[in-house]
């Protein structure tokens, strides 16, 4: 029993303790200059979280703005094909942006207004954290610059040109590997440089605390959704939740509301890129090592001399070698379960949705989606799962045009 | 007393400042860091800041980031660096050598078996930068039982209250980081900055030094005539960079801005 291993005060939902860990993980590990931007996050924050005219205005641009609630669908004919379960699925593409991305913004946006910074920055990876950053600086009249690996800039030029409609500077970084984590390091350095006026976005559950408190406490509208939705829509509770793992905001925002009901499985599935075996891949979960990076202890992917490895993922906002501390504390506890599908089996379930339920899933989704559909068959036909459809795939459509040899544009 | 105190305290006795040179381990090559250390302490550098290569240094400007994946490129890890401290300890016993890098690689190693390498091998301090005090915990310990001095960074941001804690929590020095930014970033307020380094020393006993923004003679000497000491590094760091391709050149080069360096803080300090 997982309660066993929790401590007199605590619950699966008191994370993260007053210094900002889980268990053994997050915490603060960040250069002195950004200590007291932290504090100030902490404190701004500690005040709005249960501030009436706070969570009005965010609850009213959640449903007015962003498009919420978002559907929780019964794929028919997914199940059918899958011969177990039933498969629901959370339509989170269907929000404002086509991602789950954009709840975490608007709340850190308002929270960035609310500390009086008029310029926000922020690291993408597929672009969709980027694009909700754009949007709603458009939205509530803030500066916004995107950092973006120069790698992914090419593979996802569709998300660059829109970021730059919204009036966003979008910034290419090609040091290191130039994918998501050097952007990271780029953010934090404009961070470090402007911290007076600038409020950073942390558009995922990582990073220094309170980062990955605030984030997983702005995505959890999802699970709060899903699980009055389900009990609505079927009654009782889902047997399993599943939800795609990079840096892990969309499937803490599912999985947390579900965390004390103990009955529900809570499935987060990694990209195997490759081939778990091959190494090249980005599941620090699934094959990883405990160590610090971008402000949190958790599971990376690195070698023996504690360098960071280069990942692999199809999908470039699976490709992190981190991922957000709660998710490494809830493996260790066994409150969830982590897995890896590969970049193939992903793009097979992608074509699959397409086909089966007319519905363009995001290739990060898509991980989710390939496991649920094996996962259920594995299942009786009166159990239920929930998979978490982060984002929708219009994205994605270079990417594949690609793999398929066409040429589009 | 460490090799870091005693020679801080010669320097005060003297009444000249401290003067620390920081590179990176293995740039631009690994076969020319130790004859680079060696080079630095003949022009005059009191003490030795060695850069241990990450894939992810985050507080680096680009100048630094270069060095750090200059070095990368001949695979030079954190058992690398300590080897060549080994190599340099074979001519100087004397200079103390501190360690600057990220916590990662020091916890890939282990905390203990860190300490007791970093010891064997003749290191004297550890500015990790990426661990504040608070998350320090574990490795202090580890590094006081080998007599290795901790020491932390102050920034602009940093409230009085945590002032007192990182000077409590530092031994050997505290380092000031001048300004808010990136290693290497420009435009230093050396006002300012004096300002700021006078209040902070009336709250500790400890030395005080300053680094980030200062690039020469005319950045190092009024910020010495407050603190007890000055880093340079970019401004070394972008002299390898530009001599990549000839050992000779680099290590005239570097010579000559040390030395303009030590000259001119000798100069205010007569």
């Amino acid at each position: 029993m997982v309660s066993k291993q929790l401590g007199t005060n605590e619950t699966l939902t008191s994370f993260p303790d007053q210094s900002g860990h889980f268990g053994p993980y997050g915490g603060r590990f960040v250069s002195e200059t950004l200590m007291a931007a932290l504090d100030e996050l902490t404190l701004a924050y500690d005040g709005l979280k249960t501030d009436p005219e706070f969570l009005a205005e965010l609850g009213s641009d959640l449903e007015h703005y962003v498009g919420r609630a978002s559907p929780l669908y019964l794929a028919q004919r997914l199940t059918d094909h899958a011969g177990g379960a039933k498969i629901w699925l959370k339509r989170e593409d269907l929000n404002h942006t086509g991602a789950h991305k954009i709840n975490n913004c608007i709340g850190q946006a308002l929270l960035a207004r609310h500390m009086g910074k008029p310029r926000i920055i922020a690291e993408t990876g597929a672009g969709q954290h980027g694009v909700a950053s754009a949007t709603v600086a458009a939205r509530f009249g803030l500066k916004c610059t995107v950092y973006m690996g120069s790698e992914d800039i090419q593979r996802q030029s569709l998300n660059v040109y829109r970021m730059k409609l919204l009036g966003a500077e979008v910034v290419p970084v090609t040091s290191g590997s130039r994918t998501l984590k050097d952007a990271l390091n780029e953010a934090m350095r404009d961070w470090v440089t402007n911290v007076d006026d600038t409020h950073y976005i942390i558009g995922t559950v990582a990073g220094p605390h309170p980062y990955p408190m605030i984030v997983r406490d702005l995505q959890s509208v999802i699970g709060r959704e899903a699980r009055a939705q389900f009990a609505r829509q079927h009654g009782g509770l889902p047997d399993a939740v599943m939800a795609c793992v990079g840096g892990g905001s969309n499937a803490m925002g599912i999985f947390y509301p579900f965390l004390e009901d103990e009955s529900v499985r809570l499935i987060g599935v990694e990209a195997a890129g490759d081939g778990i075996m091959t190494g090249r891949h980005a599941a620090p979960l699934t094959d990883g090592i405990v160590g610090v990076l971008h402000g949190n202890r958790t599971y990376l992917m690195q070698d023996r001399a504690g360098l960071i490895s280069e990942t692999h993922s199809v999908s470039a906002g699976l490709d992190y070698p981190g991922v957000g501390p709660e998710h490494a504390w809830l493996k260790d506890i066994e409150r969830a379960e982590y897995v890896a599908v590969t970049d193939e089996e992903a793009l097979g379930a992608f074509r699959q949705l397409n086909l089966l339920e007319g519905i363009l899933p995001a290739l990060e989704s898509s991980h989710a989606l390939a496991h649920a559909v094996e996962f259920a068959a594995t299942l009786r036909k009166d159990q239920n799962i929930i998979v978490n459809l982060s984002g929708r795939g219009d994205k994605d459509i270079p990417t594949m045009a690609k793999i398929d040899g066409i040429s589009i544009g | 007393m460490g090799r870091l105190t005693s020679t801080i305290n010669a320097v005060q006795a003297s009444a000249q400042k401290s003067l620390v040179a920081y590179i990176v381990a293995g740039d631009p090559h690994p076969d020319q860091t130790v004859d680079l250390m060696h080079a630095l302490v003949a022009e005059g550098v009191d003490i030795i800041e060695l850069g241990v290569p990450f894939t992810d240094p985050e507080a680096e400007g680009p100048v630094i980031q270069l060095a750090h994946e200059r070095a990368l490129v001949h695979q030079v890890t954190l058992t690398t660096v300590l080897a060549m401290v080994s190599a340099f300890r074979l001519e100087d016993a004397k200079t103390p050598v501190v360690l600057m890098g990220y916590l990662n690689p020091i916890e890939a190693m282990g905390y203990d078996v860190f300490a007791e390498q970093a010891s064997l091998s003749g290191v004297d301090g550890l500015i990790t930068v990426n661990l504040p005090p608070e998350e320090a915990g574990p490795l202090a310990i580890a590094l006081q039982d080998k007599k290795i001095d901790p020491i932390y960074l102050l920034a602009p941001t940093t409230t009085d209250a945590r002032a007192a804690a990182v000077c409590r929590a530092s031994r050997g020095f505290v380092y000031y980081v001048s300004l808010k930014g990136t290693t290497g970033s420009g435009g230093l307020d050396i006002d300012a900055v004096c300002e700021r380094v006078a209040h902070l020393k009336a709250q500790t006993t400890l030395p005080l030094f300053v680094g980030f923004g200062i690039k020469d003679g005319a950045t190092a000497a009024p910020i010495a005539a407050v603190a007890d000491g000055v880093v340079v590094g970019s401004a070394i760091v972008t002299l390898m960079g530009e001599n990549q391709a000839s050992p000779e050149a680099l290590k005239l080069e570097v010579s000559e801005l040390v030395r303009d360096i030590r000259t001119a803080l000798n100069a205010s300090n007569a």
